[in-house]
């Protein structure tokens, strides 16, 4: 069935639609007969909620899969690695090997991070190892930054210890009273004396088999000397109940087939070279500040939108995912668990440990040294 | 001994006057003052930004770089030596280039010999060093080699030993014994007294510095991040009176200002700016690729202000020096005509004369056109050789190498196209080739 292909967006950005366009595909409205919607954060929701959700047919994609708050709530985000980080430790994989102060040396890359009010005990005990040191509070329950700070004594966090010794249950109410707090990275690689983060792009085309890409290009952002807090959504859910019994679960992100799904990863360099894992965002912003910012996101959706709609034709749910070499663009393969599978011996670890990320080729304005770091 | 030419000593002493005249009728225009103290309030902010002065966004839309390389280069071109009868005939040793001065310079067989260690037999850094050799070969002795020279703080071997390049590791330290730079307490000091001088007056010259860093620097993907620390060097540079010891063997002078209504009273007389040197389009990427090298700011101030009275100031005044950009630029010419004539006789029917497009790179040493990392191999070899004769082989290799495409263009605007971009070349085979492998 020749068709052009049917396109809806809630995000008026240049780089989507002119990309859409230079496929001459056709602009429709969410009401209509679509094929491809390129949706916000809260548009996903709606899509895939037991009250309001409707079931896409095999003839459309959609840029979020169901549960991608999994990997991009902060809070989820770093409770997904524990786990992960017990399982394997669980199996005796050799990726959890701990140093000699019990310290992971392979998978310690995201900092040391609670949630409050449940794990303020488990905070406390962990403060007080170093009491000289910061920690940066972000609250779940808001957005864009606001209301992020850092503390250094624990009376600056009082309110916190308070809430934990009320009800262990987290009333929907209070859950915007809810944090998260991590260890700040105080010595972060200065370039220029400005303190910088990375901004890398994954995509996913589907969790079941795994399938990600990682874009060659990427950039910095450099701060002002002033602190600027992260402008990162934090999405407005309600916090559920710390489980600190791990037990076996099935695998975390649920697969959808109508779903592919664009990261940005935001990482720091501190002063020994070791990257951290601060954030990952299921809707990166698209908005450019200066040309070659344009041009990289422009590149980057005509990239994902080769690999997520091949050739630009009306979408079939049902194909396998697997694009040829030449449509992958400035993507290269990050994981891909069909290949890993087929290749014998090493099933087991590939499969279980899922990825294998280098981050390299990225426009890092060091000195030109790329940072790379692996796990397999 | 400041320049033996009395035509060359003229020409310079020209040239500077038209310099201060541009910059005194910019100051009449805007009615700007030379120099100016700034109130208490001023002061304490500029204090406080004083590490992000990037973020400030002066209005810099009247203000016009004193000159530019082009500017400077017209200069050059009519330069003349009135001893010297070219004779209406033409013969095979007329210079068909654009600079018709008798100046001595090298030819191969003799920078063959003055750039010996640049030769195939010796192993070099940003040749050696690539991922296809075998450590073992070059780089492991090279750095150990590195290592114990600075262990021993011996300068003059450094000097011997950059001359196949630095490891990256060690290179901060090899340029800083080089020039004799050890940020001792009292350099501290002094960097401390030029950076409170900058706080208390304000000069013109600030807001031309401003303005080169804002329309370079400021827009090169590897140095826009070293935009405030470029602030903080020049502006203190301008205030150092240090700089004007340069002028005792520089064939420059500095430019005078008199305190208001006293004109020509010799007593009332100051140098304009107190360091003498008036900046002009592009200055700033001298200090650049500094930044990668130097983070603490009095010791890349140091490293700046020597690299400046050492070799940089030859490249914007006119001498006969072999360094001197004259020199340079007739070495590059000779070269280019000497051995590839087709391509030299080619360029110069079409209008591209080539000189017209390699005199911005030597002007600024390569900075801003090559990649960092050879940018740093190629002063390496600046510093070893205490010359910058280098600049203008690379220059002559650079078209060597683009020869080819350069000979099907037609026209100048199309030979700057195939030269346009330089940041993949790289320089250490391109010199090899061009004094070492190529048939003369």
């Amino acid at each position: 069935m020749a068709g052009k292909v049917k396109w809806v967006t809630d995000i008026e950005k240049s780089v989507l639609i002119n990309n859409f366009e230079k496929r001459g595909w056709i602009q429709a409205a969410e009401n209509e007969d679509w094929n491809f919607y390129w949706m916000s954060i809260q548009t996903i929701r709606n899509v895939f909620s037991v009250e309001t959700g409707y079931r896409l047919s095999d003839d459309q994609i959609v840029n979020h899969f169901p549960n991608h708050y999994e990997l991009t709530r902060k809070d989820l985000m770093v409770k997904n690695i524990k786990r992960y980080r017990k399982e394997l430790e669980k199996e005796g994989s050799p990726l959890a090997e701990k140093d000699e102060n019990g310290k992971y040396i392979y998978l310690d890359f995201v900092p040391v991070t609670f949630m409050l009010p449940a794990d303020y005990n488990l905070f406390v005990e962990e403060f007080r190892k170093n009491p000289s040191s910061t920690w940066i509070m972000k609250p779940c329950g808001k957005a864009q930054g606001k209301g992020i700070f850092l503390i250094n004594k624990l009376s600056q966090i009082k309110k916190w210890s308070r809430d934990s010794k009320t009800s262990s249950f987290v009333s929907q109410s209070s859950s915007k009273e809810a944090y998260v707090i991590s260890l700040y990275i105080n010595n972060p690689l200065l370039i220029g004396g400005k303190k910088f983060d990375l901004r890398l792009y994954v995509l996913v085309s589907t969790y079941r088999p795994l399938r990600c890409y990682m874009y060659k290009l990427g950039f910095c952002r450099f701060c002002t000397v002033k602190y600027t807090p992260s402008t990162s959504e934090l999405d407005n859910m309600f916090v559920h109940l710390t489980n600190v019994a791990i037990q076996k679960h099935g695998p975390v992100m649920n697969n959808d087939k109508h779903c592919f799904e664009c990261y940005g990863y935001d990482i720091i360099i501190d002063d020994k070279l070791k990257p951290w894992l601060i954030e990952v965002n299921a809707s990166p912003s698209l908005t450019s500040s200066t040309a070659n910012d344009r041009i990289l996101k422009y590149n980057l959706i005509n990239d994902t939108l080769n690999i997520a709609v091949p050739n630009g034709e009306i979408p079939d749910c049902k194909w396998n995912k697997s694009p040829p070499k030449e449509a992958l663009g400035s993507y290269e393969v990050l994981y891909d668990e069909e290949m890993a599978q087929s290749d014998g011996p090493d099933r087991d670890l590939r499969s279980r440990s899922g990825q294998s990320i280098g981050i390299k080729g990225n426009r890092a304005r060091d000195s030109g040294k790329p940072v790379l770091t692996t796990w397999k | 001994m400041k320049e033996p030419l009395a035509y060359m000593r003229k020409a310079q002493g020209s040239w500077e006057k038209r310099i201060l005249k541009s910059l005194n009728s910019m100051c009449t225009e805007l009615s700007i003052p030379l120099a100016r103290k700034r109130p208490i309030s001023e002061q304490k902010e500029l204090l406080n930004k004083w590490n992000e002065m990037g973020t400030d966004e002066p209005d810099l839309s009247l203000f016009r770089p004193v000159y530019a390389p082009k500017d400077f280069l017209e200069v050059l071109m009519n330069l003349r030596n009135p001893n010297y009868e070219n004779g209406d005939q033409p013969s095979s040793r007329n210079h068909l280039g654009l600079i018709q001065v008798p100046l001595k310079v090298k030819d191969i067989p003799e920078l063959k010999e003055y750039f010996g260690e640049l030769g195939l037999n010796t192993g070099q850094l940003g040749i050696d060093d690539s991922a296809q050799v075998p450590p073992e070969l070059f780089e492991n002795e090279h750095l150990r080699i590195g290592q114990k020279v600075l262990t021993e703080q011996d300068s003059a071997a450094a000097q011997q030993y950059v001359r196949q390049g630095c490891p990256t590791a060690l290179r901060a330290e090899l340029w800083a014994l080089i020039l004799n730079i050890s940020n001792q307490p009292e350099d501290i000091l002094y960097y401390e007294q030029l950076k409170s001088n900058v706080i208390q007056h304000d000069l013109l010259v600030d807001s031309l510095i401003y303005k080169d860093v804002k329309l370079t620097a400021s827009n090169d993907d590897y140095y826009f991040v070293f935009e405030d620390y470029l602030y903080q060097v020049l502006f203190c540079f301008s205030r150092d009176t240090s700089v004007l010891e340069h002028f005792t063997y520089s064939s420059a002078t500095p430019p005078k200002s008199y305190i208001r209504g006293k004109l020509g009273m010799e007593e009332y007389a100051v140098f304009y700016p107190p360091s003498g040197v008036i900046p002009f389009h592009g200055f700033s990427m001298y200090v650049a690729p500094l930044c990668f090298l130097y983070h603490e700011p009095s010791k890349l101030y140091q490293i700046f202000r020597e690299m400046y009275v050492r070799f940089f100031f030859r490249l914007h005044s006119i001498s006969s020096h072999p360094s001197g950009i004259v020199s340079l630029c007739l070495l590059f010419e000779t070269l280019l005509q000497t051995h590839l004539p087709q391509l030299f006789y080619h360029l110069r029917e079409i209008g591209a004369q080539p000189l017209r497009i390699s005199f911005k790179w030597m002007v600024r040493a390569f900075s801003g056109y090559l990649a960092t990392d050879q940018l740093l191999l190629l002063w390496d070899r600046i510093l070893g050789y205490n010359s910058l004769e280098i600049l203008a082989v690379l220059a002559a290799a650079v078209f060597a190498f683009r020869a080819v495409n350069l000979m099907e263009v037609t026209s100048l605007a199309a030979a700057e196209a195939v030269l346009a971009d330089l940041s993949t070349l790289k320089v250490m085979p391109l010199l090899q080739i061009f004094l070492f492998a190529t048939v003369t």
